[in-house]
């Protein structure tokens, strides 16, 4: 027979789930987990500066290990500051467990202090969520947290414990099991021939990846039917890596910001065949005439994704890695000349243009230049803006889980500390953040965390003193009214870092920027390097929101 | 179950209330098998709720011995209904759900707290 409080056996859970890091904040409501926690062996207890930044460090390392990373924080305003980075991992799709302290179950709905309804804020950002009202329902809450989180379509999962649950005594004869996955949902074989029938007798196919491909683990299968099929290959935001950008079939990303020729491709595909992605607006564009002539084959795990945009023929609900293998042996190697030479023909005529990529103080010279100093082990990280879609425009992205980036709910604050999660949870490599100045604000807090973990983190930042998509956007389509999109007052972001402890290196006044760039790259420990850029720099092409794809400006 | 004294004389359809018409589109009735406990509810709602979807009318009642419970819910068919009904399908508290006709009866016999 075990005896130990709720906050305890919380503890003792998440060790036998393999959890060494979580990320967190303490406050009164959370006080006997971190009591627990302070007599972990196991756990290494990351403290952040603020909650976002604790859930941005829990998807970070979520993301580079594929499994549920856990964050803590306590109730009412610590968990208000959770949400974002709950939904923002609801949107990708990423396993995560959050945390929560409540007040003691007596007081729950007398506006106790530091109350707020955090089970019922958190019902439509998570996959799931508890609100733990006995020590004993931890037992089954805890492992089902874990095997919701990442069975199917990942997800995250909040859990409520109240502070007088934390400190309840429980009995118990044994410990639940460790959760894994469950297994993934069977699927029809007949329609993984209907599919195989479909790309053989296609003429114009595009094989089109998204984030899905790489939960699953399956780039290399997506890759291995492009190659055997002939199959042009795009990747949403969410899927870079998939298949490396400088493969002969690979014709980067597409939608508002991809190459002309990839959006014009996929117009003239006969056949379009979309593996773990879903048809979100930003890749798609106005939904009616994205891919006009092809059939769709729709493969995901999430049932209700098929359909729901764009009907498909042909739709497998099944885990992408698993229908691939199916897939595979079924589809007849073919040489489709004809196609890869027109779209070749296309890319030629159409490519992705790059100006000044020579130049290292320009944005696409100096994503080369950090690419340059670096080879494929290395995480890349980027907050939301301009130099988002430039560095997913231009990085040279070779393999699954290398590009994090926040691609659903777009938030801007994601970068830095997803990039402190990923160099916590992978210590041998360099972790570069892409930012901008608007973004790098939004969680520069985390600052202090990087330097007191020491973590191998750069950030690139990309000051333009402005918030530059939407400057660009009020430049295009607001008549050039440009409206609190400019920060008037400059900010010395290095004198900030250096503030924080951190390393800060500015390439402005370096009379080889490459050079300092390259030391700053390979000295270990977390550096600021900053670089102005022109906010009269916009990202081309563009399709206006609303628009279809075929009308890309620039 | 004692269908005969309400239904035999007026037609089921009759006693469905009556709900503002959209569209003549079609009622149709949902049955869900769920978990119980507090929450449920406020899952399922909220399905419906961000996507201006209106729920016409919701009977809960826990069944057998109480760790489940069944709720009706009674909708109008739009062209989205088969989407919510997939997302209803993949909330974990959510069993199984069935997809009834307008005129199930369910409904109906609650007529008269409604006059």
């Amino acid at each position: 027979m075990m005896q130990m409080t709720g906050a305890e056996l919380i503890v003792k859970l998440l060790e036998r789930q393999d959890i060494r890091t979580i990320a967190g904040v303490p406050g009164g409501a959370a006080l006997p987990m971190y009591d627990a926690l302070s007599k972990s062996e196991q756990i290494h207890h990351v403290l952040c500066r603020h909650e976002q930044g604790a859930g941005f460090i829990a998807q970070g390392m979520a993301r580079v290990s594929g499994r549920p990373e856990v964050c803590l924080a306590s109730s009412g305003p610590g968990a208000t500051n959770l949400v974002t980075a709950i939904a923002d991992a609801k949107l990708d799709s990423i396993p995560m467990i959050a945390l929560t302290g409540q007040v003691p179950l007596s007081m729950i709905g007398t506006d106790a202090f530091q109350e707020v309804d955090t089970y019922g804020l958190t019902i439509p950002i998570t996959k799931h969520n508890f609100l733990v009202r006995s020590a004993k329902d931890l037992l089954d809450v805890v492992p089902a947290a874990f095997r919701i989180a990442m069975s199917d379509r990942p997800g995250p999962v909040l859990i409520d414990v109240p502070k007088d649950v934390q400190n309840q005594m429980v009995s118990f004869e044994e410990y639940p099991d460790v959760v894994v996955p469950d297994a993934a949902p069977s699927f029809d074989i007949a329609a993984v021939e209907e599919a195989a029938k479909l790309i053989e007798a296609a003429e114009r196919p595009v094989l089109y990846l998204g984030g899905g491909v790489i939960h699953s683990g399956a780039a290399h299968m997506a890759v291995t039917l492009a190659e055997q099929a002939s199959l042009p290959t795009t990747m949403t935001l969410m899927a870079l890596g998939a298949m490396p950008m400088d493969h002969p079939l690979s014709l980067g990303m597409l939608g508002m910001h991809g190459a002309r020729y990839t959006n014009y491709v996929l117009e003239e595909a006969d056949l379009l065949i979309c593996v773990g992605a879903r048809f979100d607006d930003r890749a798609i564009g106005k939904t009616a005439e994205f891919c006009p002539n092809a059939r769709i084959i729709h493969i995901d795990i999430d049932r209700s994704e098929l359909h729901k945009v764009k009907d498909a023929h042909v739709a497998i609900a099944g885990d992408v890695g698993q229908v691939l293998s199916e897939l595979l042996p079924r589809v007849k190697p073919q040489l489709r000349k004809r196609w890869l030479s027109h779209v070749e023909s296309l890319k030629g005529r159409f490519p992705l243009a790059m100006p000044g990529v020579d130049n290292p103080r320009s944005p696409y010279g100096l994503i080369h230049a950090v690419a340059n100093c670096l080879d494929d082990s290395a995480i890349i990280t980027s907050d939301v803006g301009q130099h988002q879609m430039w560095v997913a425009q231009a990085y040279p992205f070779r393999r699954s889980r290398q590009w994090l980036n926040s691609g659903g709910l777009g938030t801007m604050g994601f970068g830095f500390p997803a990039a402190i999660g990923a160099a916590l949870a992978a210590p041998d490599r360099t972790v570069v953040c892409f930012s901008g100045d608007g973004s790098l604000k939004m969680n520069i807090q985390e600052m202090a965390t990087a330097a007191q973990e020491d973590v191998n983190v750069k950030i690139v930042l990309f000051n333009n003193q402005s918030l530059g998509l939407v400057h660009q956007q009020q430049s295009m389509f607001y008549g050039k009214r440009i409206m609190a999109s400019r920060y008037e007052r400059p900010t010395d972001f290095l004198k900030i870092a250096e503030g924080f402890g951190m390393r800060a290196v500015d390439l402005d006044p370096a009379p080889n920027p490459r050079a300092t760039l390259a030391e700053a790259l390979t000295t270990p420990g977390p550096c600021l390097i900053h670089a102005t850029i022109d906010p009269n720099e916009f990202v081309y092409p563009m399709v206006p929101p609303g628009a279809a794809n075929s009308e890309m400006i620039g | 179950m004692s269908e005969q004294n309400t239904s035999a004389t007026k037609p089921l359809s009759e006693f469905i209330p009556e709900v503002p018409e959209h569209n003549g589109f079609h009622k149709v009735v949902l049955e869900l098998g769920v978990a119980n406990h507090p929450g449920v509810m406020s899952h399922i709602c909220g399905l419906f709720a961000r996507r201006a979807f209106n729920v016409e009318g919701i009977l809960c009642m826990p069944v057998g011995t109480g760790s489940t419970s069944r709720i009706w819910l009674l909708v109008f068919e739009d062209q989205r209904l088969e989407k919510m009904i997939k997302q209803v399908e993949k909330l974990e508290d959510v069993l199984y759900v069935n997809k009834h006709a307008g005129e199930h009866p369910v409904f109906g016999r609650l007529d008269e707290f409604f006059q």
